[in-house]
Parts: structure tokens; C-alpha cells; sequence
């Protein structure tokens, strides 16, 4: 009588728990050769890092045919710790060595980690070009609001009047919109997430990986290290909670500009147009590019 | 437009036997930002390279374009880039990169008048240090200077050849003049030219070590996407490429690009003399300016002044061994250069006597040098 009713439960429980089990993130990692990891204690790159090689997984990527590049900083060194090719380049030039490798041989899957700093200060110019151009990339910026690496210097994401080593008085310029920002230079997919939401992460990653054409996705992160202990929050839990606070999931009908006004960031696919197409394609001949209509008058 | 395998005699310009070159030596990648006086150089690319496979990108600026070149490169493509000092001075950041990480890719530097913006449209040689000094620390690279049109072409080989074998960068360092000088060449026909691809690795993917340490010096090379997963960073690394701070590792990594040059030199190394069996005087120059130092040997001669003209055909590594043999031989040196004097410096660093008897003659306004020129000053030095 036991064996039955003790068995059966047992199944039905393993089953359950193995849908909702996430894949094993350690599959791709080069555990046996580099960890363990340099970020602090607290920080959301960890998290990244899981729900970033889960969304891999869930896109069908193979490690052999996946290229993994970064520039530098704290985010810089995400792909050093994963198992496929990967490149770690110079400070925000990230975009420019993927351009190569993604033009050079389309067949592979190109992915891009930037920080703030490095993806809209020093490499802006790559970063709205890229966006611009179209071409197959998936480039997730991490923003922590702050150069972490370097001990805390201000970003082109540094909230107004928030300190820095190099603002001690406050911020005085406003900071950019990495979503609006990508949106105006033209990028086809644009969402963000948060590492408050890992299941979100790897959701809005994975639809990112799956877009025909420039996707960025922008991850709100913590870096309590620099950021925090400057700006009066210096534990990660704190910072989580405030993340929390400040995010709102996309809602159909959701006014963002009040979302906005309220000081609230928006998570989600902020912007998808799959009508423009990919500059691979044209150029491999799928689809010609239109001419221009013609602007002379007529003769 | 013409392909590399054209037989027959034709003019054409320095930019043009450049690209031709290139795709000779097998590049099939190029990404580039317009500069004068090298932009042709992207315009016959952008034409030539849809019929026979191969990429061509214009990017945002020259930081960007060496950047996609080498991410090409990496993937097993031969890829090469074209710019003027202000592209240069901005590809700096990546030649140390590209020395770093040891990846094969070729930089086309048509020098104009500097510094800054300068003088777009003229010639100049002020890029020679820059060339090999350019980008910061210590690190490997071969520069070569044409001086015709026909040598465009096969140094353009050349530098491919070299960046490929030893997993360098390798630099043109053409000028104005050269690039846009049209002359009557003859290209060699296909095959007759060697071409050299990058060594690959024949071991096991689990084995494999981006930065192998062999014999040679010089690591076999995989492409992303071939099944090897391997890492590469600009950060000193061990050979299996993940960042290390280990003394004794940094330490190895440095001596294996300073033996990249000392190990190799005798391929490294390009010197045309010219009438220099008896010469008593010489005649030191590189690049468009050694035509007129030739043009100078003949005249010289003909008054009965025995010179003779050495020409490096790679400026760097210097050619040491040539120049102190020419120093010992000669006892007058003069080296006209269309800068202050960066090159000179150099062999006078060779020289145990003094450098009373190595003269410069250096013009700073754009104006060529011609023999003329060289050889009232050698006559004022000597007679």
C-alpha cells in the first residue's frame, strides 16, 4: 500500500521540478580554468552572466558557432568565463570587432556586452553607428550608473546631482536614455531589463538573440561598491530593493512618458520593427536595398 | 576594372597597385574611413570586392575600421585597412592590439604633410616613428616603405606575407607621391609571387593553445567558429590567452614579441643598394624619395664623386646590420628626408664616430626633394 502512494508523488514532484529547473548555467562556463570570478560580492554580473548563457541555450546557440565579445570594465570581463569564442577587446570598441567578425563569417552568432561607460561614453560613436547599420548583433549594455572598475567615476548614465569621485559635488549634466538613445540611432530591437527579474533578463536576452537585425538590450544593474557607498546605499540588498522600486513592467497602454516623469524605468520591448531589413541580407542578396526616390525635378 | 592577374603592362596609380596587392596576397576583407591621400584605396575595394567574395565595410572613423578588421581577421580572413596620418594616429589604440593579441592584418599608411590636419594633399615622411612607435609599450610590427608603383604591389604582398607568418601587424608606409604617382608597371603573373598563409593548428581542439609556445616563436593560429574556443584579450596573457599578472608569465609574453624581430630579422629585413660595391659616399633614403637619391648616384658619378644609395625597403625592424656596414664602408653619409630628420636619428645611433659625417637633408614644406637638390648638398658637404 506504501510503494504506491509514496511513489507516485515522487514522480509528479521530480517532473514539476524538472520543467522549472533552468538550464545549468555551468555548461558554458570555463569553470576548470577561471574562476573564481573578479566582480564583488553583490554584484549583478553574476546574474547576468546566469540568465545571459540561458538565454543562449533557449536560442539554440552553440558554443563553437557563438562569439561572444566585450570591451572593458567590470562588464568587460563577462566573456572570460564563458566556453565559446570570445574576444575581449579595447575600452568601447566592442561593436567595431564584432562588425568584423559578424561581416567576416555571418554564419556565427555574435553577441556584445558593453558597460555604460564604455558602450555610450567612449564608444557612443560605435554604438549609434551600429545601431544605425543594422547588421545581425545582439549588444546588452550593463548599466550600473557608474565606472566601477576604476573606483567610481562618473558615467553617461550618472542620474543628475548623484555623486562621484570625479562629481563630488553632484552630477551637473543629465544622463542619456540608453533605450531612447538606441531607439533615435535606429537600433530594430530595443527592450530592458533588470537583474532584479532574472527570468525577465533571460526572456527580453533570448528575444534580443532571436531579432533579424541590431538589438540592444540595456540591463539595470547595481554597483552598491562605487555607486552605493558614494550615494548613501552602499549594500547590494538595498540596491536590489531600490531597483525594484524604480522599475515597472510594460503594460499595453502604459503611459511611459508619466512612468517616466515619475522617475519609474519602463522593463520590456521598448521598440521591435522587423520591416527593415538587416544589412547581412542585403548585402548577401536576400533582399535588394530600395533606391532612393528620385529628389531633381523633372526635365 | 582590371584584376590582379592582368599580364599586360598599364598605368596605373600607387593606391590602385596597393588594393591590387592585397587581393594578390589573398585579403578578402576591407574596412576603411575616407582620408586623402589614401582614399582610393577604399573606392577600388569597395568595387573589386563583391565579384570575388570578399567584405568591404566603410565605418564610422579609423578607430572602428582597424577594430573590424581585426575582429575579421580573427576569423581567418587575410583583412587590411587604408588611411593618412590622422586615420594613423586614431589606429594606434588597435595596432597595440592587434600586436597584443598577435593578429595578422595589414594597415595602408599614404603619408601626408603633418602634423594634425597638415597638408591633405601633399607628401611627406613624418609617420616613420609613429609607424613603429605609435601605440604604447613595447610591442612587434613590421613597417615597409615602396617608393614605385610596381613596389606598391609586391611589398603590399610582402607585408601580408609577413604579417601572416609572424602574427603581426604589418604597415605600408607609402606616401603622397607613391600613391598618386601613375606609372607604367607590369605586374608578375599570378603564382609567380609568393603567398604565405598563417600556420594552423594540427592539434585536437581540447589541446589547443592560442599562444602556443614553439620553437619558432610563433603560435599556430584557429578562427572563431572552427571548434577551438579560445579567448583573446588585450590584457598580458599566458599561451592558452586568459589574462594573467604572473611576473614570469608577463615576462615570457614581452620576450616572445622582442624575439619575434631578433629571431626573424634576416625576414625582416629589405635593403636595395644601389652602385654601393666602391661607393665612398651614400645616399641613405627610403620611399618616393630614394628615386631622386638614385637620379643623384648617376649624376654624382658622372663628376666623378663615387656614391652610392642604400635603400631600407622595410624601415622597421631597422635594418642594423646594413647601415653599419654602409657606415664602415663610406665616410659621408647624407640622408634626405622629407621630415626632421626621424630616420637619421637612427643610423647615427649606429655611428661610433660622431655623426659629424651624417648629414640631413630635411624639407618640411611639401616640396619633393630631387636630385637636384641632393646633389648640390652633397657637393657643398664633400667637394
Amino acid at each position: 500500500m506504501s510503494s504506491e502512494t509514496v511513489t507516485e508523488p515522487v514522480v509528479t514532484v521530480a517532473s514539476k521540478a524538472a520543467k522549472n529547473i533552468p538550464y545549468d548555467a555551468r555548461l558554458w562556463l570555463r569553470h576548470s580554468k577561471k574562476f573564481p570570478h573578479l566582480w564583488c560580492p553583490g554584484c549583478g554580473l553574476g546574474i547576468i552572466l546566469g540568465s545571459s548563457i540561458r538565454a543562449f541555450h533557449d536560442a539554440g546557440f552553440e558554443k563553437d558557432t557563438t562569439v561572444v565579445v566585450a570591451g572593458i570594465g567590470c562588464t568587460g570581463r563577462m566573456p572570460v568565463y564563458m566556453d565559446c569564442n570570445t574576444l575581449h577587446t579595447t575600452h568601447g570598441r566592442a561593436l567595431t570587432f564584432a562588425t568584423g567578425v559578424k561581416l567576416a563569417k555571418p554564419h556565427l552568432d555574435v553577441v556584445v556586452y558593453m558597460g555604460d561607460g564604455d558602450a555610450l561614453a567612449i564608444g557612443g560613436n560605435h554604438f549609434i553607428h551600429s545601431a544605425r547599420r543594422n547588421l545581425n548583433l545582439t549588444a546588452i549594455v550593463v548599466n550600473n550608473s557608474i565606472y566601477g572598475m576604476t573606483g567610481g567615476q562618473v558615467s553617461p548614465t550618472t542620474p543628475h546631482g548623484a555623486r562621484s569621485t570625479t562629481t563630488p559635488r553632484g552630477q551637473f549634466a543629465r544622463p542619456f536614455d540608453t533605450c531612447d538613445l538606441a531607439i533615435g540611432a535606429g537600433a530594430t530591437f530595443v527592450a530592458r531589463t533588470s537583474i532584479t527579474n532574472a527570468r525577465h533578463m533571460q526572456k527580453m536576452i533570448h528575444q534580443g538573440l532571436k531579432h533579424d537585425g541590431f538589438s540592444m538590450i540595456e540591463i539595470v544593474s547595481n554597483c552598491h561598491t562605487s555607486f552605493g557607498r558614494l550615494n548613501g546605499i552602499p549594500s547590494h540588498l538595498d540596491m536590489f530593493q531600490q531597483l525594484k522600486e524604480r522599475t515597472v513592467l510594460v503594460k499595453p497602454d502604459m503611459d511611459m512618458e508619466e512612468e517616466k516623469s515619475e522617475g519609474r524605468l519602463p522593463l520590456g520591448v521598448l521598440h521591435c520593427d522587423t520591416t527593415v531589413p538587416n544589412y547581412l541580407r542585403q548585402k548577401l542578396g536576400d533582399v535588394a536595398p530600395k533606391p532612393a526616390k528620385a529628389t531633381g525635378r523633372e526635365p | 576594372m582590371t584584376t590582379a592577374t592582368t599580364m599586360e603592362p598599364r598605368l596605373m596609380t600607387g593606391n590602385e597597385a596597393v588594393t591590387l596587392g592585397a587581393i594578390a596576397a589573398g585579403a578578402r576583407f576591407y574596412a576603411g574611413y575616407p582620408i586623402t591621400p589614401s582614399t582610393e584605396v577604399a573606392e577600388i575595394a569597395a568595387a573589386m570586392f563583391p565579384d570575388i567574395g570578399g567584405v568591404f565595410i566603410q565605418m564610422e572613423d579609423e578607430i572602428a575600421s582597424l577594430g573590424a578588421v581585426i575582429g575579421a581577421s580573427l576569423t581567418g580572413l587575410k583583412s587590411f585597412t587604408a588611411t593618412s596620418g590622422p586615420g594613423f594616429s586614431l589606429m594606434q589604440e588597435h595596432i597595440g592590439f592587434a600586436a597584443m593579441a598577435e593578429v595578422p592584418c595589414v594597415i595602408i599608411n599614404v603619408m601626408r604633410g603633418g602634423p594634425s590636419t597638415g597638408l591633405p594633399t601633399h607628401m611627406s615622411q613624418g609617420d616613420v616613428m609613429q609607424a613603429k612607435y605609435g601605440s604604447h609599450g613595447d610591442y612587434p610590427t613590421v613597417v615597409l616603405a615602396p617608393a614605385s608603383v610596381l613596389e606598391c604591389y609586391t611589398l603590399t604582398i610582402k607585408a601580408f606575407n609577413l604579417s601572416e607568418k609572424f602574427r603581426m601587424p604589418a604597415i605600408i608606409l607609402s606616401d603622397e607621391l607613391v600613391g598618386h604617382m601613375c606609372e607604367k608597371v607590369q605586374l608578375p603573373p599570378e603564382g609567380e609571387l609568393e603567398v604565405v598563409n598563417r600556420l594552423r593548428p594540427t592539434v585536437p581542439a581540447d589541446w589547443y593553445r592560442h599562444y602556443e609556445s614553439t620553437p619558432t616563436g610563433i603560435s599556430p593560429m584557429a578562427g572563431f567558429g572552427e571548434g577551438y574556443r579560445f579567448h583573446v584579450t588585450g590584457l598580458a596573457h599566458d599561451s592558452s590567452g586568459f589574462p594573467t599578472e604572473v611576473p614570469s608569465e608577463t615576462h615570457a609574453l614581452m620576450e616572445k614579441f622582442k624575439n619575434k624581430e631578433i629571431r626573424n630579422i634576416r625576414d625582416l629585413t629589405m635593403v636595395e643598394s644601389y652602385m654601393m660595391e666602391d661607393a665612398e659616399i651614400c645616399i641613405f633614403s627610403y620611399g618616393s624619395v630614394s628615386r631622386s637619391a638614385r637620379r643623384a648616384v648617376r649624376i654624382l658619378r658622372d663628376r666623378n664623386i663615387k656614391a652610392g644609395a642604400l635603400r631600407p625597403q622595410i624601415l622597421w625592424p631597422f635594418p642594423k646590420q646594413a647601415v653599419e656596414t654602409m657606415l664602415d664602408q663610406v665616410s659621408y653619409v647624407l640622408i634626405p628626408e622629407m621630415n626632421v630628420g626621424q630616420l637619421r636619428k637612427e643610423v647615427e645611433r649606429l655611428s661610433h664616430d660622431g655623426r659629424g659625417r651624417i648629414k640631413g637633408l630635411n624639407v618640411l614644406n611639401s616640396e619633393f626633394i630631387t636630385a637636384a637638390d641632393i646633389v648640390e648638398r652633397v657637393e657643398h658637404d664633400v667637394l
